[in-house]
């Protein structure tokens, strides 16, 4: 690790993410629902959620969790690690009063054709060791301390195997 | 309703509803979503750092959706605008009133940047044959949203699986 930043060469296939646990809350759902301009109401009026989506409760939007994946790994990269693509399904919900843990592990490294150097992670959320959600997600990161994926252009910047 | 109707039929693949964001990209919305997830990544706080590494500050990428959902209310506007209306399209004319979100995939480009303005097209890419689940019976489609910016660089695209369905009778 250089400073606060991840290097491709600092990762193991096999190698596991910190644990990230959030206690979870009413303002928790609104918040996120709000910051993402999110307005059906299944994810701030409990009456709601309860009577039409038959929840226990409201519960935590989308793109709420993406924001949550994208702080995840970035909290584990540093800044210049920067999302190629994120994949989630979602099987469950995320309700006020659980606990969801975060849990992360490194699928595959390498270096692309224009020597972007990758990582590839597996993800889950849990709450009560149940998955509710499974994610899987590819970021560059730097391979020695010059090198900055956000630089990345054009055909230099394949965020996708196949792109 | 075992066959896809034709008029469905012709949205496979059809670009539509290109529309652009109703407001552009800023620093107030970033901090907000930052803060709802306590991200506390330097390059969407510290100009300093977002002029090193990406020349000013951008947006980070998970908020992609953020920019092209629309006001709860404008002026003038009659009815609810709905994010993904290709989506809601899908609901009315396969006569399906419940539907449900299962996967999401996003593919990162260009950074999206403070001021940006973008726009986003949506094409339908598949719809299933009746499936019957826990939920009910329905369909499951894919759809894409394409997200540009003012240059016409392309920023992102989106998946979204849905699943529409009638809950059964019992």
């Amino acid at each position: 690790m250089s400073e606060d930043q991840l290097l491709l060469g600092d990762v193991q296939v096999g190698q596991e993410l910190p644990e990230l646990a959030i206690e979870v809350t009413p303002t928790t759902v609104v918040l996120g629902a709000l910051a993402t301009r999110d307005w059906r109401p299944m994810h701030h009026d409990k009456d709601f959620a309860q009577e039409r989506n038959g929840t226990k409760h409201v519960f935590i939007n989308t793109p709420h969790n993406a924001a949550y994946f994208e702080r995840y790994i970035t909290d584990w990269t540093g800044p210049k690690g920067r999302l190629g693509k994120i994949q989630f399904r979602m099987s469950d919900s995320v309700f006020p009063g659980d606990t969801m843990v975060f849990h992360g592990k490194v699928e595959g490294t390498g270096t692309d054709e224009r020597g972007c150097g990758w990582v590839d992670l597996a993800i889950r959320l849990t709450v009560d060791d149940e998955v509710t959600t499974s994610c899987s997600a590819r970021i560059a990161v730097p391979t020695e301390p010059g090198d900055n994926p956000w630089k990345r252009k054009g055909s230099d910047w394949q965020p996708s195997p196949s792109s | 309703m075992s066959e896809l109707p034709a008029e469905v039929e012709s949205w496979i693949g059809q670009r539509k509803y290109e529309e652009w964001g109703e407001f552009d990209v800023e620093r107030g919305y970033i901090f907000t979503s930052c803060s709802s997830v306590q991200n506390g990544n330097p390059l969407f706080w510290d100009e300093k750092v977002a002029n090193e590494l990406t020349g000013g500050p951008i947006a980070p990428p998970s908020m992609i959706s953020v920019w092209f959902r629309p006001h709860y209310w404008s002026p003038g506007r009659t009815e609810e605008a709905v994010p993904l209306q290709l989506h809601f399209d899908l609901k009315a004319t396969l006569d399906l009133p419940e539907a449900v979100m299962t996967d999401n995939t996003i593919t990162f480009h260009e950074p999206v940047r403070v001021g940006d303005r973008l726009k986003t097209t949506q094409i339908l890419r598949s719809v299933s044959p009746l499936k019957t689940t826990k939920l009910g019976t329905g369909r499951f489609w894919v759809l894409e949203v394409e997200v540009e910016n003012q240059n016409g660089e392309l920023c992102a695209v989106e998946s979204y699986t849905g699943y529409g369905y009638k809950r059964d009778p019992s």
